[in-house]
Parts: structure tokens; sequence; C-alpha cells
């Protein structure tokens, strides 16, 4: 990825069927409202797929992480599809295998290790962003 | 006499994350899911429905959807229209709250006291949806 002055699209899948979804989601949110506000926007997916003007705009313009909860990996195939430009392809599965002391449950509501493991995904994901942020970027991080 | 698949209700929430309404339309599905109506509802995942899930395509042309969108942009709704089949019925979190006349609900992440509140009122209006196209109350 390179520098960047743009900011970088968020996208979790937020399946409904598993809590592996939840988490997807759970990490967006503390990415793009608590770690990198700055950096990042969270684009809702359905509303891509459906065409939204705005939103294929910004997908167009900005690279995208995507945050896949299940091997599906339907986020990553629809901002494809979308025209968008995957730099990083985050599984919720692949955090979890990482972290097998960590037993998410809960879809309405995730256990506190689905709040952990969506913590520990976030942070993955900061990571991508810190290093394509140029110094001086701006930002509520050192 | 061959044993007919049960008829069930397939909910779509649109999930969105942008708006406090979009997280309402998920645990509103979730709580009709899992609490008012299990034995006759299954949710529909929007992002596997709109990247080709063909399963849940399918049980959209052959059982009743309905739609839980959390604006009026509706993508859940589109969605199932243009994907598979026009949901049986279409339920707008804004224009609940409007018809209410409730407060704008807060939080996206968690709503706050109205927004679950506002979750209330649209579960009960999907379960009561349920109960009329299932047309035996749903019991």
């Amino acid at each position: 990825m390179s520098n960047l002055q743009k900011k970088i699209a968020i996208v979790p899948c937020s399946g409904i069927g598993k809590a592996y979804g939840t988490v997807s989601r759970i990490a967006a949110y503390q990415i793009t409202e608590d770690d990198r506000p700055q950096h990042t926007r969270l684009i809702p997916l359905a509303l891509l797929v459906l065409g939204d003007e705005e939103c294929r705009k910004f997908m167009a313009e900005n690279p995208a992480i995507t945050i896949d909860g299940c091997p599906q990996t339907c986020a990553t195939k629809m901002v494809q599809q979308s025209g968008g430009t995957v730099v990083k392809q985050c599984s919720v599965l692949g955090t979890a295998r990482s972290r097998r002391d960590l037993k998410p449950q809960g879809i309405a509501e995730l256990n506190e290790d689905g709040e952990k493991l969506a913590t520990v995904l976030a942070q993955e994901v900061v990571a991508v962003i810190d290093a394509s942020v140029k110094p001086g970027d701006g930002g509520n991080h050192a | 006499m061959p044993e007919l698949p049960r008829k069930k209700v397939g909910i779509i929430a649109c999930s969105g994350e942008e708006i406090p309404e979009g997280t309402i339309t998920r645990l509103a599905a979730l709580r009709v899911l899992h609490q008012l109506h299990p034995e006759n509802t299954v949710t529909i995942c929007l992002p596997l429905f709109l990247a080709g899930g063909e399963g849940d395509r399918s049980f959209a042309r052959f059982f009743p959807t309905i739609a839980v969108d959390g604006c009026e942009k509706q993508c859940a709704f589109h969605g199932t229209e243009k994907y598979s089949s026009r949901p049986a019925a279409a339920i707008v979190v804004t224009e609940l709250i409007a018809r209410h006349g409730l407060d704008k609900p807060h939080g996206c992440r968690k709503p706050d006291a109205v927004g679950m509140e506002i979750v209330e009122l649209v579960a009960q209006e999907i379960a009561g949806t349920v109960e009329k196209l299932l047309g035996n109350g749903g019991r």
C-alpha cells in the first residue's frame, strides 16, 4: 500500500448467522470510531453493493481493508465486484486460529472472548493502517 | 404421505453499520429469531445473499420474506428483489420511528436506551408480520 493522504475504507461483512460476523462488525467499529477515526471510514456492504453513488465514488478513490467473518469472504468479493481495491483482506477465522484460547459466542451481543477477539483483529488492522500512513498525516495516535 | 417442509418466514435485516437504525434492524431480527418466533423464522445473511449464496436466494424464492431496513434506501428490500424475489413485507425503521413519534436513536455499536426501545418495537412489528404471513397466528 502506498502512502496515504486518503482514507481507508473498512468493510466488515457483518454476517448475521454466526458470532464471527459480529466480531467483524465490532472490530470495524473499534478501528473507525476508537483507534483510527482520522484515517478510516466504515463502509456498509449492502449500501455499496446496491450501488449507492457516494459510496462507490469513495471506494473508487480510496483503498479498502475487508474483514470477513467466514470462508465465503463476502466482503472481499463484493468490494472487488464494486470496483474497489482491497489492499488487505482480514479474516476473523484467521485471527481466531491464532488465538484458540478465545471462544467467541453470541450474535446480538458478544461474550467477553468475542470482544477480545475483535480487539485483537482491530489491532492487526491498525498495524496495516499505520504502516501505510505517512508521519505527520494527522491522526490521533503517536 | 410425503412430509412437506414446514413453512417459515425469512427475515432479512440490512444491518447497516453507519447508522443506529441499521444496528436496530439486526438486533430486532435476532430477537424474533431467538425469542419471539424461533420455530417459524430464519434469518437470511444479507452479505451472503448479495454475494451469491444460492441457498439463501432459493429460500427467498419459495418462502415469504420480510425486509427490515434502517433507512429509506432500503438496501435489504431492493437487494432481495433484485437477486431473488420481491419480499412479502417491508419494515423501515426510520418510518416506524416517525409514525410513533419517537426520538432519534443514538449509538451504532450499541443502541442507547431509546434505541433499545425501538429494537423492541421493530421486533414486535416483525413478529406481527410473521403471524400474518403464516396465517395462523404463527404459534
